[in-house]
């Protein structure tokens, strides 16, 4: 596989967000990322610095929104998340306890 | 691969373990002291010190016993010397140990003391080690191991790259007869209409759900006093970039891989007992509590997929950790016996993780340390229920 590595990566094609897989990623990096389960190359500019790990969307997501990953709801928005930004537990919350 | 051997110590009863060790048991709190002076006395024998067994009683008693009992009875032990205050319940420890067929024997401190049980219990810790030091390990079909899985401090490289590791490992080995287990009911949570649909038949579906829906209505609901948040998911996978309970539990279920079953769901500490296949384990997440009740359950080797770096190792079920966190590597390698980062970064692909980790278990299986076992970690926690009387 001599593919460059990607900045990101996405479990599913539905999925909103994306994990970034590298360090050092700042606010207005443009990433490479790969949809794993159809194998398809993507590019977004992050407006956060985004670190190893954490999640950012692919899409505007609407306040009271499922969160889809893995193409799974892992939770729903608690205000609107703009294409671009940092997704995490301040503007996340669990559905189920 | 399906011809995959290792080389194990086969005991009397036909398991087969990947260590030898002599354990000093305590049966209670009160015992400790005289464990570990025995296992001082004793070169090469190895105590269990924990923090129960007073005045439990129904179920929550009946775990103990049977965490006890399973930890001596688990093939990676060879030889057991119990001690504890009185000699009912330390007898009740031996007869249920020594239905393996290993040598076991009972000591009890009241009428003796300290010292004097001390001396007695390391006369037979002495010839018990001899003994053991002169079994040797033999060639075993890979179907003779069992192997029990639970990650730890989990990130989301967790979900993209360990877990899914530990799920072709798991495919891979099902079809080979290995026995394998998966447990942290919590955990589960946001997942668990996908793990109820990977049982066997609607029947164990439907025995899991059970599990899972007890675990919420007795543990979770009557005890939270927030949404759990910095418990489940903990403070570490936060850190990690995990955002919900629900975001965990996919990423914990990858470990299971795609095509495997599981046949039975079993209680804590429970030994399997439908032969060959996939189990689930009734436990916490917590990573001693989750591992102990696992080699309690008869398990030899545990592999433990990492995002952040959880650092747990079990006194008698050697640990391999697994992860996919190129910083974990990094900064903390010392704790990780097979770094899989190179998925992330495209470099290998699952299949080939899937393989290294198959590999890895097999030298650990052939008396590779892990890299717990290195730096001496021998988390041995017993599961509480509820308080004593």
């Amino acid at each position: 596989m001599n593919t460059l590595p990607p900045d990101f990566l996405v479990h599913d094609d539905r999925d909103a967000v994306g994990v970034v897989v590298v360090e050092g990623v700042a606010a207005g990096d443009d990433l490479s990322g790969w949809v794993m389960d159809c194998d398809k190359t993507i590019s977004l500019a992050v407006n956060d610095p985004i670190p190893l790990g954490h999640k950012f969307a692919l899409r505007d997501i609407r306040n009271g929104e499922s969160i889809i990953k893995y193409g799974e709801n892992i939770g729903h928005a608690v205000t609107d998340i703009p294409k671009g930004d940092h997704v995490h537990v301040h503007n996340v919350k669990t559905s189920k306890w | 691969m399906s011809d995959l051997s290792f080389f194990g110590y086969r005991r009397e009863n036909g398991r087969v373990g990947i260590r030898n060790h002599v354990v000093i048991l305590p049966l209670d709190d009160l015992s400790n002291a005289a464990c570990e002076a025995v296992a001082n006395n004793i070169k090469g024998t190895l105590a269990l010190p924990h923090h129960y067994g007073r005045l439990q009683f129904g179920e929550d008693l009946e775990l103990h016993f049977r965490t006890l009992i399973g930890a001596g009875a688990n093939p990676n032990v060879a030889a057991v010397v119990v001690i504890g205050i009185e000699p009912g319940w330390t007898a009740r420890v031996v007869d249920g140990i020594a239905k393996t067929g290993k040598p076991v024997q009972g000591f009890a401190i009241e009428q003796h003391g300290d010292i004097e049980t001390i001396a007695n219990a390391s006369r037979t810790a002495k010839d018990f080690l001899h003994a053991a030091s002169e079994l040797t390990r033999e060639q075993c079909p890979i179907s003779d191991l069992w192997v029990s899985h639970k990650c730890g401090e989990s990130d989301t490289t967790s979900g993209m790259g360990a877990n899914p590791t530990v799920g072709n490992f798991i495919d891979k080995t099902d079809v080979m007869g290995v026995t394998n287990c998966f447990g942290e009911t919590s955990e589960i949570t946001g997942a668990e209409h996908l793990c109820r649909e990977r049982a066997v038949n609607k029947e164990i579906g439907d025995k899991w759900f059970a599990t899972w829906q007890a675990y919420m209505d007795e543990v979770i609901e009557p005890h939270k006093t927030s949404d759990l948040s910095e418990s489940q998911p903990t403070k570490g996978n936060i850190e990690g970039g995990l955002t919900t309970i629900e975001e965990k539990a996919m990423g914990n279920l990858q470990k299971i891989g795609k095509n495997a079953r599981y046949i039975d769901v079993l209680a804590p500490a429970e030994t399997p007992e439908k032969g060959p296949g996939l189990y689930f384990m009734d436990t916490s997440s917590a990573a001693a509590e989750c591992v102990t009740l696992q080699a309690a359950g008869g398990f030899a080797v545990h592999i433990f997929p990492t995002g952040q770096g959880n650092i747990i190792g079990n006194p008698i079920e050697p640990v391999i950790k697994v992860t996919a966190n190129p910083r974990t590597v990094r900064t903390m390698g010392e704790h990780v016996d097979l770094d899989v980062s190179g998925l992330l970064r495209r470099e290998m692909n699952l299949d080939q993780a899937g393989d290294a980790l198959i590999d890895m278990v097999v030298r650990t299986c052939n008396g590779r340390l892990t890299a717990a076992e290195v730096l001496g970690h021998r988390e041995f926690v017993m599961t509480k229920l509820y308080r004593s009387a």
